[in-house]
């Protein structure tokens, strides 16, 4: 929780579907939300460094752009390994999502998630040898699960 | 009309160096677009039609802040169930049924089904998770993030 105030919340609901497209969009920002414009630059970059904004910019569609095989890779990683190669999986630019979560034993061996991009299953599987021989001696298991079909897919609800 | 969901969108050379330079660094600056054009070598107003243009031909799938959902006062974690094929389709009913439940993926796995639940109230997973066990009769494995360590979205065209 980053201490966001009711200002702050206006801000993000009046730019969650997006920038409007013209000369100065952060004047229609500060007009819909009813603060100067000055305060509404502050406070977006306030939130980019706490990181609350993740970055301002273009969000591609991968689907329409040719990059449309994504398979999630999973990596049983040694425990003592795993935190000085997570981020090094995670800086490859075909990587959009690397976390390290719990292992369920017997059922799921896995602890390092990394989703890959490619506009292929054989690029991505490319990838993926990328990402192992990153990964090197540390490695015990690895598997790629491919997504069949989107079951649901809505947006995260902002809180308030 | 926008192109079928498959139907891959033809990017120009410009649209390809709008898309690869502006996934993020757009100046909180009073006119923002005539920066970026500058480096650009194009003016503030093709920019923001190029951009008008990606967005309603569906190579953007928006243009602005992307937040970051769990800095928010959310909580949220990825989960998966192993159901059986001869009930898949009403299990993902009762999953999709629950509005914390945000995406939902079918993959090839035993355990072939995962979801990423998003609320409000970091106490509300657990009984999320709960809910979803006790309406489906089967076990869901619980995958919260315990380190994070995705550094930048960026995709090449």
């Amino acid at each position: 929780m980053t201490g966001l105030d009711d200002i702050d919340r206006r801000i993000i609901k009046a730019t969650t579907v997006g920038l409007p497209l013209e000369s100065e969009p952060y004047h229609a920002v500060a007009a819909e939300v009813g603060v100067p414009v000055d305060e509404v630059v502050a406070r977006m970059t306030a939130m980019l460094e706490t990181g609350v904004i993740r970055r301002i910019g273009a969000v591609p569609n991968h689907y329409r752009l040719g990059v449309s095989a994504n398979g999630m890779s999973v990596w049983d990683v040694d425990d003592a390994a795993v935190s000085e190669i997570g981020p090094r999986v995670g800086a490859l630019d075909f990587v959009t999502h690397c976390y390290r979560r719990p292992r369920h034993l017997p059922d799921w061996r896995y602890n390092l998630f990394a989703m890959v991009h490619g506009s292929s299953r054989a690029e991505v599987e490319a990838h993926v040898a990328e990402i192992r021989a990153l990964i090197g001696p540390a490695l015990r298991a690895s598997d790629i699960l491919y997504s069949k079909r989107i079951l649901k897919k809505t947006g995260l609800r902002l809180a308030g | 009309m926008r192109p079928a969901a498959a139907e891959k969108v033809e990017l120009d050379e410009v649209d390809r160096r709008i898309v690869n330079d502006l996934q993020g660094g757009l100046p909180l600056e009073a006119r923002p677009f005539a920066i970026v054009g500058e480096r650009l070598g194009i003016s503030e107003g093709e920019l923001i039609r190029r951009l008008r243009r990606l967005l309603d031909g569906g190579a953007l799938t928006r243009f602005g802040p992307l937040y970051n959902a769990d800095r928010m006062g959310g909580a949220f974690t990825l989960s998966a169930m192993a159901v059986p094929a001869e009930r898949f389709e009403e299990v993902a009913a009762i999953v999709n049924s629950f509005v914390e439940v945000a995406h939902n993926y079918e993959r090839d796995h035993a355990l072939n089904m995962w979801f990423v639940i998003g609320c409000e109230d970091a106490a509300r997973v657990g009984a999320v998770i709960a809910e979803i066990e006790a309406a489906t009769g089967l076990a869901v494995h619980d995958f919260p993030k315990e380190e994070e360590y995705f550094v930048e979205f960026k995709v090449t065209v």
